[in-house]
C-alpha cells in the first residue's frame, strides 16, 4: 500500500503533526499519508487493540447535502437504504452503485439536521460528487469540504479518553452522531470506525485539529498509521473498497447484503434495484468469503484460490498477517458452491499450494458499545 | 566484524572457513518494517550467487532473500521462523537465516565491506 511521496500529493492539515511524531509518508489516493510511525505497525496495531489510536482519516471525502424530506426520499433513489425514516444523528453504511448494482463506493451516511452527511472514500469521492450531482439534478447544495479534516479514535480507552477533552460523547451509541464543542466550535462526532473497536470519528476545523489530535496523544492515545489501520480492519473482517469490492462487485456478490434495508428491497425504486433483486432470487455465481489459512503463510491480493480437486476457483482481494490475532488473515471470491464454512481451499503462494478453509466468522472478535456508556 | 561481508541486496556474510553465514542487514529489517513470516532454503539444497533463498514478509509486503554467494545449505535457522520478529530485534548476529557450504571462494570478491556498504545503503535510501 502507498508509493514513494509524489510532489503532487495533497498535505492534510496534520502533515507536519505526522512529520514531528516520526511518521513515514507515502503517496495513498493523492494525498500525503502517513503509513507507520517510529514504533512499526505491529505496535501501532496492539495500541489500538489494547489501548487507543488515533488516525488521520482527512483524506476522505466529507461531503455534506442540505435539503428537507425530499432529500430523504431522492437519496432513496441512489441509495438501497432507509433514509425517510432515518432518525436524527443516525449513520447508516450504505453504497453507491450503477445499474449493474456494481459498487461505485461504500460510504457512511447520517441524518443531520439541515439534510445528510456522507462520508466518502478518498480516492472515490471526486467521481461520487459527480455522479451524485448527476442523480439530485442539482436540486440541492452540496458541499465537499476542504475545510474539515476528519481523525478516528479507535480502542477501548477511546471513550474515556475523548470524555476528558469532549463532554458528554460517551452518550453516544454505535453508528449515532451529534453535534459537540471544541475550542468555542461546533464539531461532529460519530460512535463509529474501521478497526473493530469502540470508538470515535471526530469532524473538525482544520485549524483545530492539530490542538485536538495533541490533547488526545497527552492523554495517553498514540498515532496510528494506514499500515496498521489495514490489519485491524482486516482482523475485523470489514472490506476494503478498491480491492475488496469494486465497479464490478455487487453487495451481494460481497456478501454485504445485511447492509441493503428489507424495506427497500421489497418496494425497490433505486440504482441497482433490479440486478440485486435477481442475484437475491437466482444466488450469485461469486461471493466473498473470509478465508483462514493454516499454519503462517501469507496469502496476499491476487492469490489464486484452488479447491481440493485442483479448480481454481476464485482469488483473494485482501490478506496479510493478524497481530491479534497471530495468524495470517485473508478474505477474497470464491465460487458460491465452495463458499460453505470449514470448506478446505488451497492458496497458490509462489508456485506452492497451502491449505487453508473459508471462515465465517471476522478474525477478530468486534468489541462495539452498542448502547452508551452509563 | 572486520570480515563480514555486504551485498547490493542487503545481505551480510561472515565467514568461518569454508562456511558462510548469511542474514539481513539491519538497514534491511529497517526499510522493511515488523517481520511476521520468513522461508529458507531447505537443508542440503545448493543455491546460486545472487539467485532466491527465501523470502521475508512484512504486515505490507513480501520481499525474496538472495544468496551473496552460490553453495550448499548446511544449516537454517529454525529459531526466526518460529520467531520471525527476531529478525527485527538482532538482525545481524542471532537472527541469521543460513549456513552454507560456499562453492567458489572468489565470488567472495564481489561483495562489500562494511564501511563501503554503509555508503552504499544511505545512497540507496535517499
Amino acid at each position: 500500500m502507498g508509493k514513494k511521496v509524489n510532489m503532487k500529493d495533497k498535505k492534510t492539515a496534520l502533515n507536519s503533526l505526522h512529520k514531528k511524531y516520526g511518521a513515514k509518508l507515502v503517496s495513498f489516493a493523492g494525498y500525503e499519508m502517513p503509513i507507520q510511525y517510529s514504533k512499526g505497525i505491529i505496535e501501532e496495531h496492539e495500541n489500538t487493540r489494547k489501548n487507543a489510536g488515533i488516525f488521520d482519516v482527512s483524506h476522505m471525502g466529507q461531503l455534506s447535502i442540505k435539503g428537507d424530506e425530499s432529500l430523504a426520499k431522492d437519496l432513496e433513489k441512489i441509495f438501497p437504504t432507509d433514509l425517510s425514516t432515518a432518525k436524527l444523528n443516525q449513520s447508516k453504511y450504505s453504497f453507491l452503485m450503477n445499474e449493474e448494482a456494481g459498487i461505485h463506493d461504500d460510504l457512511i451516511i447520517t441524518k443531520v439536521e439541515d439534510g445528510f452527511n456522507i462520508v466518502l472514500n478518498a480516492a472515490c469521492k471526486h467521481s461520487d460528487f459527480k455522479l451524485l450531482s448527476k442523480f439530485l439534478a442539482n436540486k440541492y447544495e452540496m458541499i465537499l469540504s476542504e475545510e474539515l479534516s476528519l481523525v478516528a479514535i479507535q480502542g477501548p480507552n477511546a471513550v474515556k479518553i475523548l470524555e476528558k477533552i469532549i463532554t458528554g460523547v460517551s452518550n453516544l451509541k454505535f453508528m449515532n452522531g451529534g453535534i459537540f464543542k471544541y475550542l468555542k466550535e461546533k464539531i461532529y462526532i460519530t460512535r463509529s470506525g474501521y478497526t473493530g473497536e469502540d470508538g470515535f470519528e471526530i469532524s473538525i476545523a482544520n485549524n483545530n485539529v492539530e490542538t485536538l489530535v495533541e490533547e488526545l496523544i497527552s492523554e495517553g492515545a498514540n498515532l496510528i498509521g494506514l499500515g496498521a489501520r489495514d490489519t485491524l480492519r482486516l482482523e475485523a473482517g470489514l472490506c476494503l473498497y478498491g480491492h475488496d469490492m469494486d465497479i464490478n462487485k455487487s453487495p451481494i456478490e460481497a456478501n454485504l447484503k445485511w447492509a441493503i434495508s428489507k424495506n427497500r428491497i421489497l418496494e425497490g425504486g433505486f440504482i441497482g434495484f433490479e440486478k440485486i433483486k435477481s442475484q437475491i432470487e437466482k444466488g450469485v455465481s461469486k461471493v466473498r468469503v473470509d478465508i483462514k489459512p493454516e499454519g503462517r503463510i501469507i496469502a496476499r491480493e491476487k492469490t489464486s484460490i484452488f479447491s481440493k480437486e485442483d479448480k481454481n476457483i476464485g482469488e483473494i482481494t485482501s490478506g496479510t498477517f493478524g497481530p491479534s490475532v497471530q495468524a495470517p488473515v485473508a478474505m477474497g471470491y470464491v465460487e458460491n458452491s465452495f463458499s460453505g464454512v470449514d470448506t478446505k481451499v488451497f492458496l497458490e503462494v509462489r508456485g506452492k499450494k497451502y491449505p487453508a478453509s473459508i471462515s465465517n466468522l471476522p478474525f477478530y472478535k468486534k468489541s462495539y458499545v452498542k448502547g452508551a456508556n452509563k | 566484524m572486520s570480515d563480514v561481508k555486504f551485498s547490493k541486496e542487503h545481505e551480510w556474510l561472515k565467514l568461518d572457513g569454508e562456511i558462510a553465514t548469511i542474514g539481513i542487514t539491519k538497514h534491511a529489517t529497517e526499510m522493511l518494517g515488523d517481520i511476521v513470516f520468513v522461508e529458507l532454503p531447505e537443508k542440503g539444497s545448493s543455491v546460486v550467487k545472487d539467485g532466491n533463498a527465501g523470502v521475508v514478509e512484512s504486515t505490507k509486503a513480501a520481499s525474496d532473500v538472495y544468496t551473496p554467494v552460490s553453495g550448499e545449505v548446511v544449516e537454517n535457522n529454525q529459531s526466526i521462523v518460529d520467531d520471525p520478529a527476531r529478525i527485527n530485534s538482532d538482525p545481524e548476529d542471532e537472527a541469521w537465516f543460513f549456513k552454507l557450504k560456499i562453492k567458489d571462494k572468489s565470488e567472495l570478491d564481489t561483495l562489500m565491506n562494511k564501511e563501503e556498504y554503509e555508503k552504499f545503503s544511505k545512497e540507496s535510501t535517499s
